[in-house]
């Protein structure tokens, strides 16, 4: 059983640029890797994590890569409660309803 | 015979490429020098304001709200010296469809990508743009394809970044992922010559027209609700084309007196094309790392004469830090019901401090307010800069360091703005426009244009020319 059927949504990977490929007009740290790639789309083909796959995108182009995740999930989120700005609104609020209010 | 994809290759036929994926030929403007004729090729190219809100109003864009900020206006009275704290408007853009105004500058382009008969747009964009492309695409029946700059090298993603790319595939666009770098341009050429899609770039006439409109109905709704013109507009400044297209529809309006303040989230010391950088940073846009060198040269851009030019319509240019944006985000939730931002608040942050300046009777607008979420949160990228080992505290925001430390204020009397000063990016402009044209001696059209393009005179422009041992 391969690990991802013709049709599911998936996410590939590739290097655009090798680090040596790159513009010469880089910061250090950026030279030193390479330029990649990642987009979404349906497999147009049963395949396992890691095979060179092609997928469809969501405009129905056709794009080879490596597959690298399976049903990708959107992974940025709301965050934490932040300490530092729990209490502002608070604060603010004194400040306009507070006794040296001029309304 | 198979094309060469080779990086120098590709970057080699940009001129090619770009002139048939915007339709423009942009040598009927050139004077081969210095001078271009901007004026003209903004009225041939562009839109009047009246076609642009026809345009607009087929796909539901503009005539935002304008709301008055009475607690913010308030409370900035409450720490302005006696007399002073201007009336705080804000054009609420985020009722755009997308979520921002970046809705107007997309408008005009895919238009006239259908109109020209495109199958399709792509943008190359990290920001709201692209959300702005593709929604205006999948109601217009085209393709888009979106390419950000979104990950670095360990593979983490700028939160704010990926949810404009959520957004953008919530609308059915092709989202390409990059890692940090210009290359982007490269990815991006290669697509434009695969696809024979519209350019649809930020910085084309049609994109700056589409933005007039928001200075245009801000001034009328200010008159209706004041019976008179702003004193002064605050805009969020990045790669020029908001102030441009802002200052452009209030002269369009006959606002000959309002003063443009462009605002920008300093972000000195950071570099933007660093991987290691790329995610210390809390803001992806609106900041001095866009701000300035588009300002001091905006051809910089992806076709040969951007239609943006900033220096052209500045009358003043002021930085706040991110803790003070953050704060500011905060209080317009808190005391004014409007859970906006961040990047958009920039302006907004500037406001509170300049609104201060003014007298009680004047009027400050605020132009643009963006939608937020996860990922755009104060809460979720400052939970992001903190996994970053960004450190970040309650203080006075000048101790702020872009990298290091984020300082959230601790009483609204801490937020302030600090001036750039517009002769220094004036001069470096010019000193820009004769070291990429390579010219030796300019010709009185270079200098008149130069005068233009500087919002100065000519006698500045040769006294510039002086300093720099240039001969005119």
């Amino acid at each position: 059983m391969p690990d991802a059927l013709k049709g599911t949504w998936v996410q590939i990977h590739k290097v655009v640029l090798k680090p040596e490929e790159r513009s010469a007009r880089l910061p250090d740290d950026t030279k030193k890797v390479p330029l990649e790639f990642r987009l979404k789309g349906f497999l147009t083909h049963d395949a396992n994590l890691g095979d060179e796959v092609e997928i469809e995108t969501l405009i129905g182009r056709k794009v080879k890569g490596t597959l690298v995740k399976i049903n990708p999930e959107y992974e940025h989120g709301f965050g934490r409660p932040v300490p530092e700005l729990l209490s502002i609104g608070m604060e603010l609020r004194k400040i306009l309803g507070g006794e040296d209010s001029v309304s | 015979m198979s094309r060469d994809m080779s990086y120098d290759a590709v970057m080699k036929r940009k001129n090619e490429i770009m002139k048939k994926a915007v339709g423009i030929d942009y040598q009927i403007f050139e004077s081969g020098s210095i001078a271009f004729d901007y004026e003209r090729m903004m009225q041939e190219v562009g839109y009047t304001i009246d076609e642009v809100r026809k345009i607009q109003a087929e796909t539901g864009v503009g005539n935002t709200p304008l709301l008055e900020l009475k607690n913010l206006t308030k409370l900035a009275r409450k720490v302005a010296p006696p007399g002073k704290g201007a009336r705080i408007f804000i054009k609420d853009e985020a009722c755009n469809p997308s979520g921002s105004f970046k809705d107007r500058r997309a408008s005009v382009s895919v238009y006239r990508a259908q109109k020209l008969g495109y199958k399709g747009v792509i943008a190359a964009t990290s920001g709201n743009y692209g959300a702005a492309v593709a929604s205006q695409a999948a109601m217009r029946g085209l393709n888009c394809i979106v390419v950000q700059e979104v990950f670095d090298s360990r593979g983490r993603g700028q939160p704010e970044i990926l949810e404009k790319g959520r957004k953008c595939e919530a609308f059915g666009a092709e989202v390409i992922q990059l890692t940090v770098g210009p290359e982007l341009f490269y990815t991006f050429l290669c697509l434009l010559e695969e696809t024979g899609y519209f350019n649809a770039s930020l910085y084309t006439p049609f994109a700056i027209a589409g933005i007039e409109t928001l200075g245009y109905e801000l001034a009328e709704q200010v008159r209706a609700i004041a019976g008179r013109d702003p004193d002064a507009v605050v805009i969020t400044h990045a790669g020029g084309g908001n102030v441009t297209g802002t200052a452009r529809g209030l002269l369009k309006a006959g606002c000959q007196n309002t003063k443009i303040i462009g605002a920008s989230v300093d972000l000195s010391g950071l570099h933007m094309a660093s991987d290691r950088d790329f995610n210390r940073k809390s803001f992806t846009t609106g900041h001095t790392g866009f701000g300035v060198p588009f300002a001091t040269w905006p051809d910089r851009a992806d076709v040969p004469r951007n239609a943006a030019r900033p220096l052209r319509y500045l009358d003043r240019y002021v930085t706040v830090s991110q803790g003070e944006v953050f704060y500011i985000t905060e209080a317009l939730a808190q005391l004014e019901g409007l859970e906006r931002g961040p990047a958009g608040n920039t302006s907004l942050a500037a406001a509170f401090a300049i609104a201060q300046e003014m007298d009680e009777d004047q009027i400050l607008v605020v132009q643009e307010t963006e939608y937020t979420g996860a990922g755009k949160l104060p809460s979720a990228q400052l939970t992001f800069a903190k996994e970053m080992g960004i450190e970040v505290r309650r203080g006075d925001p000048a101790d702020d360091k872009p990298g290091e430390r984020i300082i959230i204020p601790e009483h609204p009397s801490q937020i302030r703005v600090k001036e750039i000063d517009l002769n220094v990016l004036r001069k470096s402009y010019i000193s820009n426009c004769i070291e990429n044209y390579k010219v030796e001696k300019l010709t009185e059209e270079d200098i008149k244009f130069l005068a233009e393009d500087t919002k100065t005179d000519e006698e500045y422009v040769k006294g510039v020319l002086d300093e720099l041992g240039v001969k005119f």
